[in-house]
């Protein structure tokens, strides 16, 4: 059958290839104010596993481009950095980047487009890749391509993570686009002797932007980065308030050295900011510890921390579904739990 | 008199049929998918695309929110979905049929259909004299069985419009045919302004959905639903992706209850885990 609205969205710039080409991805490297994000390193080490040459691709203000190039120029694997300096890239937004994007596809010889799931890939991808008629693979956890027939198979969790799918993207699809689960993969180290061709890049400047950035407020924090902590310290519901929260839950974390999380419940009344909350539409977290303390465990919160190492969950009630998972359950107040625990672990 | 507002609203909203939230899935034993003989409802963040369309009537000016459409795209099953939206405040809807036993279609095939929709409406001069442009599409930002994602982004990119996805608050200023959107980002929060027309996906926080009555699940029989083939948009719905298999996760295998705080502690010892 025709995909016969494909006609009127079939871009410029998609291609037809006689036989598989070599991969060659391009990497979004996304950076906070001159550092690089960890999930695009993870986003790095799955685009290698391809088997091809790896581009990455920065862009931003000139005050921090030219760092970000640096710091990328030395990272394993990496063959090529193509970097694009504008003021609108500062605060980049979907609608001003796809452009670029669209530009750098049409006229090279990339079959992948990476980046990490996160909030701004997440945003970005979907909206290239349907002007170029392909679909996005969202949060792959495992990648493989097969370049006798120019497929990629991915797999990735559906139902949220209750079922694993695995997917073949086939030759059919000119640019296979996806993001990244960082957890899935470990981050791309940096190389002594590396030193990957930087490129600039013209930017397409975007006139009449349907959309303008207003602010962005971080929330500030002196704990290690949720997602890529090695240990995660959540609270749920039991928490009572925020003051509760902070009071029971940040002494054992920084005895710990560790992240705060918190579940759906505990950030919906309030106790906890949103970009706590771990869980299928929260962050996804894979540490080494994974304490859950007054957290039932509904399957919306397993999916977004059963991959870690180590779970220990304190809970009052014996049946909680969390000590399904737990590899060391306490049935307790934790009120009472948390006070000794911190002054055990001081010992 | 007061005048008129400047532009009236045309809501569009997207809504999926998805196995419930509180269902625990069962892989099918050919692992070709899940067990779908199982209690269905609206995906939850529709429900949120839903009650923030009927909100935003409710907090506009009488008027400003002419017309609300629910719109689905699925087997026949999918008529309920639709009849729920109707219950709780959407005016209309439109169902494109699939053949009950046909794949799922894929998030760009339903972005495409819900493109075309929307240029029929937008494009055809007699539709838009007596209906008016369809101007705000809220959705969801993701579906929770596929965990894709990108319906929203697509749709925003295939119509050229702007897009706010994770929305956490939406404020309409019709006389300047502008939405300010605060949307959820990794670590924070971050606010756009966008233009009309535009795609915005809701996130958890932007609102909490109401139940329809009973009258109104009534009344709702009685509301319009459009029925339309593939053909009618012109959408092919054969998916790109091949589903290879579907498989059980890993099973994890809780390790069992201590006694007391000392006991966790040893074991946190064990697991090389210590006070920094």
């Amino acid at each position: 059958m025709l995909r016969t609205s494909t006609r009127l969205y079939r871009p410029v710039c998609a291609r037809t290839y006689a036989t598989g080409a070599p991969p060659h991805a391009l990497v979004f490297l996304e950076h906070r104010k001159g550092t690089i994000e960890s999930g695009s390193l993870s986003a790095l080490t799955a685009a290698q596993q391809l088997g091809g040459q790896v581009s990455a691709l920065v862009i931003g203000s000139s005050e921090h481009v030219g760092g970000v190039v640096e710091q990328a120029k030395k990272l394993k694997g990496l063959t090529s950095v193509l970097h694009s300096t504008s003021p609108q890239y500062a605060e980049p937004l979907p609608e001003i980047v796809t452009p670029l994007l669209k530009k750098l596809l049409s006229d090279s010889s990339f079959t992948h487009v990476v980046s990490a799931t996160s909030s701004f890939g997440k945003s970005l991808l979907p909206r290239v890749s349907a002007n170029l008629d392909v679909p996005t693979v969202s949060d792959v956890t495992s990648v493989e391509h097969d370049a006798s027939n120019d497929s990629t198979i991915f797999t990735r969790p559906v139902y949220a993570g209750n079922a694993i799918s695995t997917v073949s993207a086939p030759s059919s699809i000119p640019i296979k686009f996806f993001t990244v689960r960082g957890t899935a993969f470990a981050a791309a180290p940096t190389e002594e002797g590396s030193n990957a061709e930087a490129k600039a890049v013209e930017p397409v400047q975007v006139d009449d932007c349907p959309t303008e950035h207003i602010k962005t407020t971080i929330a500030k924090s002196d704990r290690p980065d949720l997602s890529v902590a090695s240990r995660v310290v959540s609270g749920g519901r039991a928490l009572k308030d925020a003051k509760t929260f902070e009071s029971t839950l940040y002494p054992l974390a920084d005895v710990l050295g560790a992240a705060v999380g918190a579940s759906r419940a505990a950030v919906d009344s309030g106790y906890a900011d949103n970009s706590l909350q771990v869980g299928q539409t929260g962050k996804v977290v894979a540490p080494e510890l994974y304490m859950a303390l007054g957290i039932s465990g509904a399957i919306q919160h397993l999916a977004g921390m059963k991959d870690s190492k180590l779970i220990v969950a304190v809970n009052k009630d014996p049946d909680a579904p969390i000590f399904q998972v737990a590899d060391v359950g306490l049935v307790a107040d934790l009120f009472e739990v948390v006070p000794q625990l911190v002054e055990q672990l001081k010992k | 008199m007061r005048p008129s507002p400047a532009r009236l609203l045309n809501i569009l909203v997207p809504v999926k049929r998805a196995v419930d939230y509180s269902v625990k899935i069962r892989v099918n034993p050919q692992q070709t998918g899940i067990d779908t003989n199982v209690k269905h409802s609206m995906n939850p963040f529709d429900e949120i695309a839903v009650e923030e369309a009927i909100r935003l009537r409710e907090r506009l000016p009488p008027g400003t929110v002419k017309h609300i459409k629910a719109i689905s795209i699925g087997p026949a099953k999918s008529l309920d979905v639709l009849r729920t939206a109707l219950a709780v405040g959407a005016d209309s809807a439109a169902h494109v049929v699939l053949p009950e036993n046909a794949p799922a279609p894929e998030p760009l095939a339903i972005a495409k259909t819900l493109a075309s929709y929307i240029n029929l409406q937008n494009n055809d001069a007699a539709k838009v004299a007596k209906d008016g442009k369809v101007d705000l599409v809220v959705l969801g930002k993701q579906a929770i069985d596929d965990d894709l994602g990108v319906t929203g982004q697509m749709l925003a990119g295939l119509l050229g419009w702007g897009q706010a996805t994770f929305a956490s608050k939406v404020e309409v200023d019709v006389g300047r045919g502008e939405v300010v959107v605060t949307r959820e980002i990794d670590g924070g929060a971050e606010e756009v302004r966008c233009r009309l027309p535009v795609v915005i996906t809701t996130d958890l926080r932007l609102n909490e959905p109401r139940y329809a009555s009973l009258p109104n699940i009534m009344k709702a029989k009685k509301k319009p639903v459009e029925k339309l083939a593939p053909s009618d948009l012109g959408i092919d719905y054969t998916p790109q992706l091949t589903t290879l298999r579907v498989t059980e996760p890993p099973k994890r295998v809780g390790g069992g209850k201590v006694g007391s705080v000392q006991e966790l502690v040893e074991r946190l010892k064990d697991a090389g885990i210590t006070g920094v």
